[in-house]
């Protein structure tokens, strides 16, 4: 929490008048009491009406100023609350938005996104808890403590006993359900986790007949959940009313000591029956703070994971002294002894790679999983940085330009096609919002996307659900390389973008793109070789090592690595 | 207090009580479902309340009884100063103070005896959906899975179990709490004073139309900030999981206006959602304190007039204290009812799913299986209005291999759902060794068929039990068998811990190629006689591909395979391909014949080459 502490600073003064405020309320709520015992003392004793009535006006009138400082911390409790957490919020995104894959893979995608929603949310909701609770609880308590010694110094004996006691309870409870509390959090997960597979399995465990093994193998896990779950329920069914015993315990205790005081007239009856009332203000108090440490941990988690965000930089910046593009890239890529480890990875998954490929020419890059394919067609739009070696665009180091201006020359097509929620209309116009409708359409047909598209009742304007969800994956990576085609870039990257596509498909766009790229460089990642076949150059990878480069023809003859995926895939006279 | 976190995330600061909430569509049914669900419990349950009753009614007196104490004090104060009678009268205040020690032990004695007795019917209850469900999941027909996301059956057996799991540990016996609560101190103070007590009783319609007001106007905003919870989210979530194509548009300035756009919103709805909500406190204690003020200025006046005690007063601020807690909570008891009725009635929906037709009667496993499989006059669809499979027949004499090719999407898998009866005919019948499948029981036809999808699935167990999944009886040694003939043998060894490996909970200790063998491993384990494979090509390196074909070679022989087919060299020495477009089976025959049909697979055959003669 202390790492996201200068999140407060603007509201430094807010902060301060709550606190302020909060002493007013405490004020308030613990003169009460002393109002009553003047009642009893006073008036009662002597039979005064008048000042009976007098005296619970003013009571009214100080319940009255309590209640607007309670009221007005809770505004300002509010404000900062939300105030602080959008303020958050807008960095954290700012933040998430610049970082590179590599920050993305420390984290997780999915990790990243509970950060910045639920994170935040659960700081949030606790900030409020702690300005309007937190912070009212000492407050109440001391001020309870100096009431009720004020009111008889020879009882505060009592005040010390209740609070052993309770912190004893407390302590003794959270020793014992502490622990069990991660352990339940694990076996919560784990049983997710064993759902999940069930469902993501249906098939395999219907076709191999192991219902009852699953069943069993659920069990386990909610058995152990149900177990451990009985355990912290029922110690926690014991802090309720042994802490209720311990109240009315020192209630009773009060009276009886008090009762010895009034009769040695040490103290007034009414200032007994203010008492009573410290002592539970005093006990409430200690239960609010009690409160702060199941609390403070909690958010302790949130914020610091949060700030492990705001204080992780992106690896990949774009050039500070960059040379502005001031004229269209013709598009020549050159790796130049390129080697590429993943942080933290031990072996390079690129080692060395040299080539160039052309304005105007299809580079296809085959290989194994594993080899490499992905990765090299990443390192263009700088996702990640080479380890060691240079890409150059036009001669000029990719590191050199500004990342806007690399990036803004690319045409990238992911494995899985991603779209954003919206219509297809704004999907395709996302790469350039002045593309005209006839820019759109065009994209849509060299895609081969505009069959499906006209299909729908509404055309292009037709609703894309977030994900993408409501289209296939086919027509998805169509979309994708649709709004590629949008941007009209000078450099193509196509990563896997045709396996979901059928060969026939698969052809007709090629057939489509190869028109429409014209002078741009184009690179094509594939697994199926009849995708690559008639490019003009060839990248054949294995194990992160250039296994050959040519053409079809060319490797065939050369390349072991090459004729071996192609016999995979298809006869040899088809090969031929 | 022991509110458990179980990744949701938590509502604000006053819970349902501004969230409004959902409604159940049948409230009283679902509530009498979950009574009769409690079954066995039901007696204890009202046990509970009986404890509940009873530890609030033991606890309710105290206040009067030390109230009688006060008044006995100030009496004797009293007639000491006028010097009528004796100065305290110990023996009477001990009596009652032993009373109240021996009172207020009973009472929470009581209460923790029925939260203990309530933590284990609601444990047990809670333990017995989630079985259900789990049992349930395996019951229901693929259809159901079709129409519903995995998602919404993760959060019935986790959020809405466990929404039912809290109210019956903690509201149920809060309202038995409450109601009992809010009538005994009732009593109490009718019993003091009827004056004091309609002044005291006028808090509650104050309060309460506070409360309304407060809500009210909170639940609207509540809704705003939830649904701008929503899109800020569904906003991030596709914004991070799009990273890529988000930088390499250059799109993240956009990004940024629309979040801060939706965060501007959501801050607004924020902040006098929290605000409103937290009035309803302030509020409540406002109101309790002009009871306590009443309280004491009317006590005061009817003390005076001896009407009353000192020490009723103390009792009755005591009570009008007590008495706000309840009531608030009885405030928002229909909110959460109504939330615990909706979580239960999706899981009572999902518990009465139609399951799968009955296997009673049915026959099992043949003794031995030839392999020979009939489809006749099959017709079949997904969604009732909307058949994929018309009229088709064919017939596989046992040992031949089946080629199932088309478009992607062109629903090559119905077949083999069809015939594993995932999914049942809506009219003809398919035949295995001339026995009609629709009468054995699926367990039985099932451990006839072997079945390797591209998806491979494996659980979070070690490898050795991964590929024994399905098949435990067999021993280590058949095990060691399986996987060499599958080619995993080599590469497990070579694996931390070999055999005993435990595949991590994602399933990315190990490569997609080396999955893809373990399944097959799994397959010839259980070696069965008709043989259901899915050829992946994609993610696959070339060496591992190759053992891949191999292995899966190796395990047709001598069976009856349906392959969905993507390698032209599986296709054309198939006996039979079927071609799928569209959902139906369009073209039947083998290669030769059907490129001479010249039709839907000779156009999809020579496409693919098309570009080359460029």
């Amino acid at each position: 929490m202390i790492r996201l502490i200068r999140y407060t600073d603007p509201y430094r003064w807010g902060i301060l008048i709550a606190i302020v405020l909060l002493f007013g309320q405490a004020t308030c709520d613990l003169a009460l009491p002393d109002f009553m015992s003047d009642i009893v003392n006073e008036g009662i004793a002597s039979g005064n009406t008048g000042y009976i009535i007098q005296t619970g006006f003013k009571m009214l009138g100080v319940s009255l100023i309590g209640g607007v400082c309670s009221i007005t911390v809770g505004f300002l409790a509010a404000r900062i609350a939300a105030g602080l957490c959008q303020q958050l919020r807008i960095d954290l995104f700012e933040k998430v938005e610049s970082f590179s894959n590599s920050e993305f893979d420390k984290f997780s995608t999915s990790s990243l996104i509970t950060r910045t929603t639920n994170d935040i949310t659960q700081i949030q909701t606790l900030l409020v808890m702690l300005i309007r609770i937190v912070f009212y609880a000492p407050i109440l308590g001391i001020g309870g403590v100096i009431h009720a010694l004020a009111n008889s110094k020879s009882m505060s004996w009592i005040i010390g006993v209740a609070l052993v006691l309770l912190v004893g309870l407390v302590g003794l409870m959270m020793m014992a359900a502490l622990p069990k509390f991660k352990l339940i959090q694990v076996l919560v997960d784990k049983l997710n986790q064993v759902v999940r597979e069930n469902l993501d399995g249906m098939l395999v465990i219907r076709a191999f007949n192991t219902q009852r093994f699953e069943e069993n193998r659920f069990d386990q896990v909610n058995t152990d959940l149900t177990r451990n779950n009985l355990f912290v329920n029922r110690t926690m069914a014991g802090m309720m009313p042994a802490m209720m015993l311990i109240m009315n315990l020192i209630t009773v205790l009060v009276i009886w000591v008090g009762s010895n005081q009034v009769s040695a007239f040490k103290l007034d009856v009414g200032d007994m029956m203010a008492y009573m009332q410290y002592v539970m203000q005093i006990i409430m108090a200690f239960l609010m703070m009690s409160m702060m440490f199941i609390m403070i941990p909690r958010a302790q988690v949130s914020a610091n994971r949060i700030a492990d965000v705001l204080e992780t930089e992106p690896s990949i910046l774009s050039s500070k002294n960059a040379v502005v593009q001031t004229q269209p890239y013709r598009g020549v890529v050159e790796f130049r002894h390129v080697t590429f480890a993943y942080p933290e990875a031990e072996d390079p998954v690129l080692h060395d790679i040299s080539f160039i490929a052309e304005p105007g020419q299809t580079t296809a890059i085959i290989g194994s999983t594993g080899s490499g394919k992905s990765t090299l067609v990443n390192l263009i739009p700088r996702f990640y940085d080479v380890t060691a070696g240079q890409i150059l665009i036009d001669g000029v180091d990719i590191r050199d330009m500004k990342l806007e201006d690399l990036r803004k020359n690319l045409g990238y097509v992911p494995q899985k096609g991603i779209l954003f929620s919206g219509t297809i209309h704004s999907n395709l116009a996302y790469a350039d919002k002045n593309a005209s409708e006839a820019e759109l359409l065009k994209a849509a047909e060299i895609a081969q996307a505009l069959e499906f598209i006209e299909a729908k009742p509404e055309g292009f304007h037709s609703e894309i659900a977030q994900g993408g969800s409501n289209v296939s994956g086919g027509q998805k990576q169509r979309l994708s390389i649709a709004r590629a085609m949008v941007k009209k870039p000078q450099i193509y990257l196509f990563d896997d973008s045709f396996s979901a596509l059928d060969f026939k498909t698969d052809a007709a766009l090629r057939n489509a793109l190869k028109k429409e790229t014209g002078s741009s460089t184009v690179f094509l990642v594939a697994q199926r070789i009849s995708t690559i076949m008639t490019a003009e150059q060839i990248i054949v990878l294995d194990a992160g090592r250039i296994a050959g480069i040519g053409t079809h023809q060319e490797l065939m003859e050369t390349c072991q690595v090459y004729r071996e995926i192609g016999l995979s895939q298809l006869s040899a006279e088809e090969l031929a | 207090m022991s509110e458990k976190k179980n990744g949701r995330p938590m509502g604000g600061p006053m819970g349902g009580m501004g969230g409004g909430g959902e409604k159940a569509k049948d409230f009283k049914t679902t509530m009498m479902a979950l009574l009769s669900y409690m079954g066995e419990y039901r007696a204890r349950v009202v046990l509970v309340m009986v404890l509940a009753a009873c530890s609030s009614a033991f606890s309710i007196v105290g206040p009067k009884l030390l109230g009688k104490i006060t008044t006995k004090l100030f009496e004797g104060l009293m007639a000491w100063y006028t010097g009528t009678g004796l100065l305290t009268d110990f023996a009477y205040i001990r009596k009652i103070s032993i009373i109240l020690v021996f009172l207020y032990v009973i009472s929470a004695m009581f209460a923790y005896l029925q939260s203990y007795i309530m933590s284990e019917v609601s444990m047990k209850i809670t333990y017995r959906f989630r079985k259900d469900i789990s049992e349930k999941m395996n019951r229901l027909p693929l259809k159901y899975y079709d129409a519903h996301t995995h998602g919404a059956i993760l959060s019935r057996i986790t959020n809405d179990v466990d929404t039912v799991n809290q109210t019956l540990n903690q509201s149920l016996t809060q309202i038995i709490t409450s109601i009992a609560t809010v009538t005994g101190v009732m009593i109490m103070m009718l019993s003091i004073s009827w004056a004091m007590t309609i002044v005291a009783l006028l808090i509650i319609p104050l309060s309460l139309i506070f409360i309304m007001l407060v809500v009210k106007k909170s639940q609207g905003y509540f809704k705003t900030q939830q649904k701008y919870i929503g899109e800020i989210n569904s906003h991030i979530e596709e914004n991070y999981s799009g990273h890529n194509v988000v930088q390499v548009f250059n799109g993240e300035a956009e990004a940024m206006v629309t979040f801060r756009t939706l965060n501007h919103e959501l801050y607004d709805s924020a902040w006098k959602s929290q605000f409103l909500s937290g009035l309803m406190m302030p509020i409540i204690t406002f109101v309790g304190n002009l009871g306590y003020v009443a309280v004491c200025i009317l006590g005061g006046y009817l003390a005076v007039k001896k009407v009353i005690e000192v020490g009723d007063i103390q009792a009755f601020i005591q009570y009008v204290r007590s008495f706000i807690q309840p009531i608030t909570q009885l405030a928002n008891i229909s909110n959460v009812l109504q939330s615990t009725a909706a979580a239960a009635e999706r899981v009572f929906e999902f518990l009465d799913e139609e399951e799968e037709g009955s296997d009673e009667g049915k026959q099992g496993e043949p003794e031995s299986v030839t392999g020979h499989v009939e489809f006749k006059q099959v017709h079949f669809g997904y969604k009732k209005d909307k058949n994929v499979i018309n009229d088709f027949s064919a017939s596989i004499r046992p040992g031949q291999k089946v080629a199932i090719v088309g478009p992607t999407g062109a629903g090559k898998t119905t077949i083999v759902k069809l015939l594993m009866r995932f999914y049942e005919l809506d009219s003809g019948e398919i035949l295995i060794d001339d026995r009609d499948i629709s009468r054995m029981t699926r367990s039985g036809l099932r451990s006839m068929f072997g079945m390797v999808l591209q998806d491979t699935w494996l659980y979070n167990g070690t490898i050795r039990e991964n590929i024994r999944y399905g098949s435990f009886d067999k021993s280590d040694q058949q095990v060691l068998e399986a996987s060499k003939a599958a080619h995993c043998d080599e590469f497990i060894r070579a694996l931390p811990h070999g055999y005993d490996m435990v595949i991590n909970e994602e399933v990315t200790n190990i490569s997609q190629g080396q999955k893809q063998l373990i399944t097959i491993a799994r397959t010839f384990l259980a070696d069965p006689k008709i043989l259901i494979l899915d050829e992946a090509t994609s993610s696959v390196d070339t060496r591992t591909e190759q053992l891949i074909q191999k292995a899966m070679e190796k395990l047709l022989e001598g069976r009856t395979s349906f392959v969905i087919a993507h390698r032209l060299s599986t296709i054309k020495d198939a006996d039979l391909i079927l071609v799928m477009r569209e959902g139906d089976i369009v073209e039947q025959g083998n290669h030769s014949d059907l490129l001479a049909r010249n039709g839907f697979y000779a156009e999809l055959y020579q496409s693919q080459f098309s570009e080359g003669e460029e």
